[in-house]
């Protein structure tokens, strides 16, 4: 199987989405002449010209609306956002017009358009740059949220989200771009809402996605190795429909569970995921669950200061041995 | 500054044309007052937005196009729906929050939908309709069609970031689009020229480099010209054109707001009401002798018999059934 960055497992996805179905088209801010901000469109305009692949002006709303309109006059439009952090100024056509015409219109008109860009925290980009609004979109009904960890990820599951016929938020890791990993040519759907167990294990269940994988697994090799605690590791891989079969499943088996994710603490997905948790599998439960978040906090530029305010491996071991009653 | 255009003379043979103009304006100004009473007996609830005196707007701009071309709304868009084609039933039923409406009971006064007829809906944010339509103009493009896409928001929407994002992108890319304001002067209770630096409309599409156009809505020829320049120039150059098109609201806001008071005088609205749009074709109709008094009744009883019909049927439809609660959320 061929190694891909998660990079170019995005672009081989576009590519293969847009030779697909020529109703497919990728616009944002960069897209096209620039290669994209991040490269993840890196030949595209070469391929599909400049019907296909449209640099836009700074106009995030505009653009981001403009796409809605497409979709609902049915076309399949992907607009990329610089970073998520820019989608702010889009959100009221994310959310009142993307998120809701479906049901306003009584079913009548659909929505297939998929908002997408690096998002989650980056490196001394300081408080505007460095942000994650996970929970922001996945509080809204009428929206899918779709976060990959892996390169093979990134590839099937932006296929499987091109081809959805709703609006759906995919939230690519700012810092998951270089990373690389086996991606399966051609032909590669991931289902949303469908997690992936990363590792099986039986004392505590990690929970994690996107960006927090990795640390995730990383102390799961740990404690394991250090402690003989084992660890089961849970990729939910998608926030929006969430495969709560898998999660509870797995707290059945381990009777604990520690949640990692990268946002802010206060409403988080982790706050969503204890209550469903708690909720389905109560008396299974023999410790509380915890959860192992970004500082709650604006992120600061400094480098220590940012580490400080990050999930790393050794917050989730501190976190699991408080779960197994062993630190 | 562009000059505003008024319509010359009436054509006989066109009698049956403006026979339906005539019919469409007085089922939309009908249609109103009795969304007006229903609404005081609380048979209709949230916001009412209705659009009396402003009716020539919705009616000539309507007939200048093609059952394939695109609209967009606001949530003042009773009379463009009816002006589209939806049946006066579907939209009062979805007035009244019944299963049988244009949206299934589920979007209300401020958000009427009908796919079939390209009428992408009444949107309850001022401006957040104004890029949709820009998407609709983008994909007819995308598909080398020859339809255009026409956009209805008020005067009040052209200082919001939409608006002129939106102008922006549509001119910079030639997408076939009529960004029609009516303008009836009043943002709520803001008048145009105490939210606006600049209160000359035009003048924002020029600083886009778009056609623009001021019209007198209350002419409902005149609205129906004016359109048929814009929409040539988007099927055929595939360009985008603003039109300011001047009219008035005779009712309040909405229905929790007078028609007079705070922001706008009685004496105001009155001397308003002296240019009705329906008044005016009627008499130009009767002085040119295209229609007589008893045809002119004729066609005002034939509005109020569809509206009380669609009055009969929304109120004996059904409620949605409860799992209509769940459904809809995502279109499989």
């Amino acid at each position: 199987m061929p190694i891909l960055t998660y990079r170019d497992a995005l672009t081989e996805a576009l590519r293969e989405e847009m030779e697909r179905d020529p109703d497919v088209f990728l616009m944002g801010e960069e897209v096209a002449e620039y290669d994209g901000a991040y490269k993840v469109s890196r030949g595209l305009l070469d391929t599909f010209g400049d019907k296909r692949v449209v640099d836009t002006p700074i106009t995030e709303l505009g653009f981001a609306g403009l796409g809605v309109g497409a979709a609902m006059a049915g076309l399949r439009p992907i607009i990329e956002f610089m970073t998520f952090n820019f989608a702010l100024l889009a959100i009221d056509q994310i959310v009142n017009n993307a998120a809701k015409i479906s049901y306003m219109s009584g079913g009548q008109f659909r929505v297939p358009i998929v908002f997408r860009g690096p998002s989650g925290g980056a490196l001394q980009l300081a408080g505007q740059h460095s942000q994650t609004f996970d929970s922001w979109y996945a509080n809204v009904p009428g929206l899918k949220v779709v976060a990959p960890a892996t390169p093979a990820d990134a590839k099937g599951l932006l296929k499987t989200s091109i081809r959805d016929n709703n609006p759906v938020i995919f939230l690519e890791g700012e810092m998951l771009y270089n990373t690389k990993g086996e991606v399966p040519d051609g032909e590669h759907l991931v289902p949303l809402g469908k997690a992936d167990v990363k590792r099986e294990g039986s004392d505590v269940t990690i929970v994690c996605y996107a960006k927090s994988v990795a640390p995730a697994l990383k102390a799961a090799d740990t404690l394991q190795r250090e402690a003989g605690i084992s660890c089961e590791v849970i990729d939910i891989r998608t926030i929006r429909p969430l495969d709560t079969d898998t999660l509870i499943d797995s707290v059945r088996k381990t009777n604990r569970g520690v949640i990692v994710e990268e946002g802010w603490p206060y409403s988080g997905i982790g706050a969503q995921l204890v209550d469903t948790i708690q909720r389905e599998a109560f008396d299974e439960l023999d410790a509380p669950l915890l959860r192992v978040t970004g500082a709650d906090v604006p992120m600061p530029y400094n480098k220590k200061l940012e580490r400080a305010a990050k999930p790393n491996p050794q917050k989730v071991i501190d976190a699991v041995k408080q779960v197994t009653y062993t630190a | 500054m562009t000059q505003v255009q008024t319509y010359a003379g009436l054509d006989p043979a066109r009698t049956d044309f403006y026979r339906q103009l005539l019919h469409r304006m007085l089922l939309i100004r009908r249609f109103e007052e009795k969304a007006g009473e229903a609404y005081a007996l609380g048979q209709i609830g949230g916001f009412c937005h209705l659009y009396i005196g402003q009716e020539a707007v919705a009616v000539g701009a309507m007939a200048a196009l093609r059952d394939d071309d695109y609209v967009t709304s606001s949530y003042r868009e009773h009379g463009h729906a009816l002006a589209r084609g939806v049946s006066a039933r579907a939209v009062m039923a979805e007035l009244f929050g019944k299963a049988t409406g244009c949206s299934k009971g589920k979007g209300g006064s401020m958000h009427l939908f009908d796919a079939e007829r390209n009428f992408l809906g009444g949107h309850g944010i001022v401006g957040g309709q104004i890029p949709i339509a820009a998407g609709a103009a983008f994909a007819i493009k995308y598909r080398g069609g020859d339809q255009v896409s026409l956009c209805f928001f008020g005067e009040a929407a052209v200082n919001i970031g939409s608006f002129h994002e939106t102008l922006n992108m549509a001119s910079l890319w030639d997408l076939p689009a009529i960004f029609l304001v009516e303008n009836n002067r009043y943002g709520m209770g803001t008048a145009l020229e105490r939210a606006s630096a600049i209160d000359d409309i035009p003048a924002r599409g020029a600083s886009y480099g778009m056609a623009a156009e001021v019209v007198d809505g209350m002419d409902v020829l005149a609205t129906y010209d004016a359109m048929q320049r814009a929409v040539e120039r988007g099927r055929s150059q595939k360009l985008p054109t603003l039109l300011d098109v001047n009219t008035y609201r005779f009712v309040g806001h909405s229905m929790s707001d007078a028609s007079h008071g705070t922001y706008r005088t009685l004496e105001e609205v009155e001397e308003n009401k002296k240019n009705d749009p329906i008044g005016g074709l009627c008499g130009r109709l009767l002085d040119e002798q295209l229609l007589s008094h008893k045809d002119i009744e004729g066609i005002d009883t034939e509005a109020i018999a569809e509206v009380e019909d669609a009055v009969a049927f929304a109120e004996s439809s059904p409620d949605p059934d409860p799992e209509e609660l769940y459904t809809d959320i995502y279109y499989d």
